[in-house]
């Protein structure tokens, strides 16, 4: 009996989440933004009562969040709260224990061939860029649609070049990821990702180890990415950032989404404490 | 009082333009002051250590060159006892080159049938020709290049040297020797110990229990055992333990031995390269989609194995001065022909195992330092990382 509440309860508070995210997502859609970035019905990401541990350490508890197409999400919060971890799951960088992530409608589960399938359509960016330092620009973002999506040398190179204009690096394509400024870098690294076609893309903390005069040429693609109707879902703590494109930011602390609200409402009338300290804490 | 003392403010209006360094700590001049007489003490270092290289490097011209031997037909031009010799009383006897050329063919064949060799010819010439263009990057159908070198050269190479086929005479392997054989061992021990040591170095990180631990079990029982113990093994034990009839050739048994001792060496040096790959770029692998192979042959293994070359060329190296260990299991590989010469009364001269170990250090250094320069040159090559 008691396993039996145990499992249904987690999914009525998944419900009852569900709501006010899809109410934020339309309340910035009524707003009628001009840049066109649309929500649809579709689900994207679909987690439910997801826990996850590191040995005994519970990094993840009860974790419920719904992702719809087109919707971009900032994730913050402070260190050791789990958002990186998080998104990692996504796309399985980290490994579950407990609920469930549902991913463009595939599960993720320990099925090798499904998890290929997610991270090809989950393009993903890093801290610290991971490009492959002995590879050139051009190899690193014809790399994986020549091996894994089989496109042919030519063809990967024409849509490398299209992303690399989009991230308006052109110019650098012939040089190795150890000769670029870090914001050149991770701007490469997002037209990596981007060259894979993704349907969703994941952001961890892409401008924390830049400096100070490169973070805004990275924002800029970021903002240009959302404005095309891209899904993503940023662990950042660039408020300007969330401000201006989100749809909906979320809050951790301790494992846990404490707070989660479009993005004016957010910041202008955060509800938890521990949200507002937060908030006191970075906002000055 | 400091608080009261009023700011100067400061704006530079000029830049600076840049400079050459000063004149002496640049060009010779400033490189041997720097470097050899910074003070009394290294000038006093530098002098001492001048005259002992000048000890050493005149000794050995004086033997090898000055005083050496060239022509001759026989010991007697290498000796001067008993009025015999044709080396004048009290005059110092330097190397003898005659003795090293009356036996080269020896020294490079064995006892491969004169008749035949040119057929060890035509291997390395084929040898030479598939290695150098696959050897220099510029060359472009390296993947032919390779399928040739390590598909089809093996067996032509074979082919060419045991016969029996073809029309070709039959050469039993027994008949192979000097440099032929130390090349034959220490070729196959290289080009099989990168891939299986690859294998076993992948195998030792894997997360498959099973494969881990038998990886870790081939490694740290070959990395156990004394090569001189293993080439023992093979050659007299391993044959107790085969069935009646069944026969592993003499050669081969040995080059069984050196590659997988090799490899268990390999398997650590690659090891090592594996575990300084940062996570990240496993993560930025797998974030895109990239098989766990793709990722190992596409982005971890090339940075690993650029990161270790200088340990792989140690290992090559190592291995290939190594092969001399087969000439005690009574192999005549290059050093066994040597010392079988030795016996040869004909020869005999008071400088004659001299003059034969100064010959093998020399074509021994050749191939080793040969290897070394490559492997500076591949590094400088595949140096992409850091460079700006």
């Amino acid at each position: 009996m008691a396993r039996a509440t145990k499992k249904t309860a987690p999914t009525k508070a998944a419900a009852k989440k569900r709501a006010p995210a899809k109410k934020a997502a339309a309340a910035t859609n009524g707003t009628g933004d001009a840049s066109g970035m649309h929500i649809s019905d579709q689900l994207a990401i679909e987690i439910t009562s997801m826990n996850k541990w590191y040995g005994d350490f519970h990094v993840l508890r009860d974790i419920n969040l719904t992702v719809y197409e087109g919707e971009r999400i900032v994730i913050c919060g402070p260190s050791g709260s789990g958002k990186s971890t998080l998104i990692r799951c996504i796309n399985r960088l980290e490994e579950h224990q407990r609920g469930s992530i549902v991913v463009d409608g595939i599960e993720l589960t320990n099925d090798l061939k499904k998890i290929d399938e997610i991270r090809r359509e989950v393009g993903m960016c890093f801290q610290h860029f991971n490009l492959f330092p002995h590879l050139t620009v051009m190899e690193n973002c014809t790399l994986a649609p020549i091996w894994v999506r089989k496109t042919p040398k030519a063809e990967a190179q024409e849509i490398a070049m299209k992303y690399l204009e989009r991230v308006k690096i052109p110019e650098q394509a012939d040089k190795y990821p150890g000769q670029l400024s870090g914001g050149q870098q991770q701007r490469v690294a997002i037209a990596r990702s981007l060259c894979m076609n993704p349907k969703i893309m994941l952001f961890d903390e892409p401008t924390s180890a830049l400096d100070p005069e490169m973070i805004k040429e990275v924002l800029e693609v970021m903002v240009d990415l959302a404005q095309s109707g891209m899904t993503m879902l940023c662990v950042t703590h660039e408020m300007g950032f969330a401000r201006q494109v989100a749809n909906r930011v979320i809050f951790m602390d301790q494992g846990q989404i404490i707070e989660q609200n479009a993005p004016e409402e957010f910041f202008s009338n955060p509800k938890s404490d521990r949200t507002k300290l937060f908030l006191s804490q970075i906002l000055h | 009082m400091a608080s009261d003392r009023a700011i100067e403010a400061y704006v530079r209006t000029e830049m600076v333009p840049e400079e050459a360094p000063p004149a002496s700590t640049s060009g010779v001049i400033g490189w041997v002051r720097q470097n050899l007489f910074p003070n009394w003490w290294n000038a006093i270092l530098t002098v001492v250590g001048l005259y002992l290289i000048y000890l050493v490097a005149a000794s050995l011209i004086k033997f090898a060159f000055i005083d050496a031997v060239w022509t001759g037909t026989d010991g007697s031009y290498c000796r001067h006892d008993n009025n015999r010799g044709k080396v004048p009383q009290g005059e110092p006897i330097g190397a003898c080159w005659a003795y090293v050329k009356a036996k080269f063919g020896q020294f490079m064949y064995g006892f491969y049938p004169e008749m035949a060799r040119w057929r060890v010819n035509l291997t390395y010439v084929l040898g030479i020709a598939l290695l150098v263009p696959f050897a220099i990057p510029s060359v472009p159908y390296k993947l032919w290049n390779a399928i040739l070198l390590f598909g089809v050269y093996p067996i032509v190479a074979g082919i060419l040297l045991s016969g029996g086929s073809f029309g070709l005479e039959l050469v039993e392997t027994t008949q192979w020797g000097g440099l032929l054989l130390t090349l034959v061992i220490g070729i196959t021990g290289i080009v099989a110990s990168l891939p299986l040591g690859i294998l076993f170095a992948l195998g030792r990180r894997s997360k498959m229990p099973i494969v881990r631990l038998v990886s870790v079990i081939f490694i740290e029982f070959w990395r156990g055992v004394p090569l001189i113990t293993v080439l023992f093994m093979s050659s007299v034990m391993l044959p107790l333990f085969l069935p009646e009839g069944v026969t592993i050739d003499k050669i081969v048994r040995p080059l069984i031995g050196v590659a997988l001792f090799s490899t268990a060496y390999m398997a650590e040096v690659i090891r090592g390269g594996l575990q300084a790959i940062p996570k990240g770029q496993y993560e930025g692998a797998m974030a895109l989609g990239l098989s766990y192979w793709k990722m190992m042959g596409l982005i971890v293994l090339p940075q690993a194995l650029k990161l270790v070359i200088p340990g792989i060329v140690n290992t090559f190296i190592g291995l290939f001065k190594d092969t001399a260990l087969v000439s005690i299991i009574g192999l005549s590989d290059l050093l066994g022909i040597v010392q079988t010469s030795f016996a040869d009364a004909n020869w005999a001269s008071p400088t004659q195992s001299a003059t034969a170990y100064l010959f093998l250090a020399v074509v021994y250094w050749v191939f080793c330092f040969g290897m070394s320069r490559y492997s500076v040159f591949m590094e400088e090559l595949l140096h992409t990382g850091h460079k700006r």
